[in-house]
């Protein structure tokens, strides 16, 4: 393991959403659709976090359609990375939240 | 003509700063009464005729980008208008909420940015204050009165940054 900061919620769905090449409004959706209506992605938050995440090199702007004004995103090799540190993380907290917790084995 | 023009009103109104959010609120509650933000300028705000609570506005300080205004747009929502580095949207309340914040760290950028321009105006102003003052000039004191009431304008501001940066501790 890494000792890479953890992602926000938001950063972490972003990144998923984009596993297929997206625009904005095709990230907002998917985000709300993977968490269930749970996690709601406002217009500033997005745009600011597709550029922090472009300057670090997690993503790339595909060039665009000519006339089109939407912008299409994807991830990046080093952006699947980030994600897939994650999700190591994020397995390693839900195991010992079940294993001092209980999980569906014991009860 | 027989078409029939969508009733328009002009308010003159003055809010500081650090009270976009109270401007925020303002903005909504008018749109609750049926008065959705149709244009704005310095202090005057021209609303016109909608259904009651038809719209939901918001407002954020941003630097001039013609591709965040495309992004929202993209989104379904409105430009309105740019007062300095104020923008102001509208979008559809049948299209659902509609936030330009979503997470603590979005709005402590927003707090920061704020911070950092009232800072710039604030130091500008106490400098020509300064200046003027050893020239003997007393138009200076404007100017120290000012730089005075943005540093006011800045400590509010840092209280809003604090208060959310105590949230994050435990909670994103």
């Amino acid at each position: 393991m890494n000792n890479e900061l953890a992602l926000t919620e938001s950063t972490y769905y972003i990144l998923l959403s984009l596993y297929q090449p997206q625009h904005g409004y095709g990230i907002m959706q998917r985000t709300e659709e993977l968490s269930g209506g749970r996690v709601r992605l406002a217009a500033g938050t997005l745009y600011g976090a597709l550029s922090s995440m472009s300057d670090k090199g997690w993503i790339r702007l595909l060039p665009g359609e000519s006339g089109s004004r939407k912008k299409e995103y994807s991830l990046t090799a080093q952006g699947l990375l980030a994600l897939k540190n994650e999700l190591d993380r994020l397995k390693e907290l839900v195991e010992n939240g079940e294993k001092i917790l209980g999980g569906n084995d014991h009860d | 003509m027989t078409e029939k023009m969508t009733e328009r009103k002009t308010v003159r109104k003055w809010f500081w700063v650090w009270d976009f959010d109270k401007e925020e609120r303002w903005l909504n509650q008018m749109a609750m009464q049926g008065w959705a933000l149709a244009e704005v300028g310095w202090c005057r705000y021209v609303f016109e005729k909608c259904e009651p609570g038809a719209y939901i506005i918001r407002l954020q300080m941003h630097p001039r980008d013609e591709s965040y205004t495309d992004f929202l747009e993209e989104i379904g929502a409105e430009y309105i208008g740019r007062v300095v580095q104020w923008i102001y949207f509208r979008r559809e309340a049948e299209q659902g909420e509609f936030q330009l914040f979503s997470d603590t760290q979005s709005r402590l950028e927003h707090l920061q940015w704020i911070a950092r321009m009232l800072l710039a105006i604030g130091l500008t102003n106490l400098l020509i204050g300064v200046v003027n003052a050893f020239a003997g000039n007393p138009i200076g004191a404007v100017n120290v009165v000012l730089a005075t009431l943005l540093m006011y304008g800045l400590g509010r501001i840092h209280g809003k940054t604090e208060q959310l940066k105590r949230e994050r501790e435990l909670q994103e």
